[in-house]
């Protein structure tokens, strides 16, 4: 395939080239990438996609995710997707609908395979920048991950307001901003910061915030860390991640309502 | 009532946190997070030391329990774990742990 396009997508310090011979692609994912696009980057990976056609109806479109490792390759394969990549050469494919959604998957299940050796994780999390420092929102969808970033004080950047992106560097967790986007349906800002806590969200109809012990806050990880291999070695190393996180970074139960004074108990 | 010996099951990541183990189980992500007398079963299952050896000297020794609760509640947590996949048992010892296998990984 002629490749005509390739967006550079740097998500952590981690550029992912994304090469497509489908012009239509090529705009689709420009835009939902724009504020991660860094075309001078060396990519640390390359995908080329192909576009499977309007009127080809073979397989399932409701078929469930599915990550496997075979013969040291991973391969991916969603309804609206299949994909294909080696880690030794860096390389892979991509074979998907006309839509943001299956790059946007691939690129998250690439980074939480990445991250898990590199000390970090995908986190369901929104996650704000306010003084030089990072502060993670945590919990299932409804939870107010969206709600507690659109109350974010005026000086305040969101990172994500769906999910967060988590990785220890130079002995210190950062948090970097990422374009995968939950309600807001618009990326983060492409900026980094320590991470200074995390929330785990509850609603209540006056603000409280409440320290966890670390036990309470590796469960509270967890049960919101975006990982799909069943690899036994990947999923050791993510637990020590979490435990590790949970020991140099504070976690708090916090309750709030839908009113911007929760920000005066975010420090 | 005949002795019972006991190991962890593979594919199965744990940590112990403050005094509790979290254990990540790989091929579906469950997470399992044991009280602090599961967690002393956990810790003590080398597939060489006896329920009993467990009861007398951990779970009688660092609990404030009697002997025959002891050991009808920790017959009943053992079955638990059992039912969930995260140890297996014999009435025989078994070979240690490889620390190096998933399900080995210290606590």
């Amino acid at each position: 395939m002629q490749a005509l396009a390739t967006v550079v997508v740097d998500v952590g310090d981690v550029p992912v080239a994304l090469s497509t011979g489908d012009p239509a692609l090529a705009a689709v994912l420009q835009r939902r990438f724009h504020r991660f696009l860094t075309p001078s980057a060396a990519p640390a990976f390359h995908f080329d996609i192909s576009v499977i056609p309007d009127g080809d109806d073979t397989g399932d479109r409701d078929e469930d995710l599915q990550v496997r490792a075979e013969g040291g390759l991973w391969r991916l394969r969603r309804g609206d997707f299949r994909a294909e990549w080696d880690p030794e050469t860096r390389r892979g494919w991509i074979h998907q609908r006309l839509s943001p959604y299956a790059a946007d998957s691939v690129l998250r299940i690439v980074h939480t395979l990445l991250l898990s050796r590199a000390r970090g994780f995908l986190l369901h999390a929104s996650s704000v920048v306010r003084n030089g420092r990072a502060f993670l929102f945590t919990g299932p969808s409804g939870v107010g991950k969206t709600t507690i970033a659109r109350l974010a004080p005026d000086d305040a950047v969101v990172l994500t307001d769906e999910i967060s992106y988590v990785r220890q560097v130079g002995g210190r967790y950062m948090a970097y901003g990422t374009p995968f986007a939950g309600e807001l349906s618009d990326s983060g800002e492409p900026v980094s910061a320590p991470v200074a806590a995390v929330f785990g969200l509850a609603w209540a109809a006056d603000p409280s915030h409440e320290r966890l012990a670390e036990g309470a806050a590796v469960q509270m990880l967890m049960r919101n860390i975006l990982f799909f291999a069943a690899d036994p070695a990947l999923t050791a190393d993510l637990l020590e991640t979490a435990c590790d996180f949970a020991d140099a970074v504070p976690a708090f139960r916090l309750a709030f309502a839908p009113d911007a004074r929760v920000w005066a108990t975010i420090q | 009532m005949s002795d019972v010996f006991f190991t962890r099951a593979g594919q199965l990541a744990a940590r112990k946190v403050a005094d509790e183990v979290v254990i990540l189980r790989a091929h579906d992500s469950s997470l399992y997070v044991l009280n602090p007398v599961a967690s002393a079963v956990w810790e003590a299952a080398d597939g060489r030391t006896s329920l009993d050896a467990v009861v007398r000297d951990v779970i009688c020794h660092e609990f404030d329990v009697d002997p025959e609760t002891a050991r009808r509640d920790a017959s009943e947590l053992l079955a638990s774990l059992v039912a969930e996949g995260l140890l297996r048992t014999s009435d025989q010892p078994m070979a240690p742990a490889d620390p190096g296998a998933p399900g080995g990984h210290p606590a």
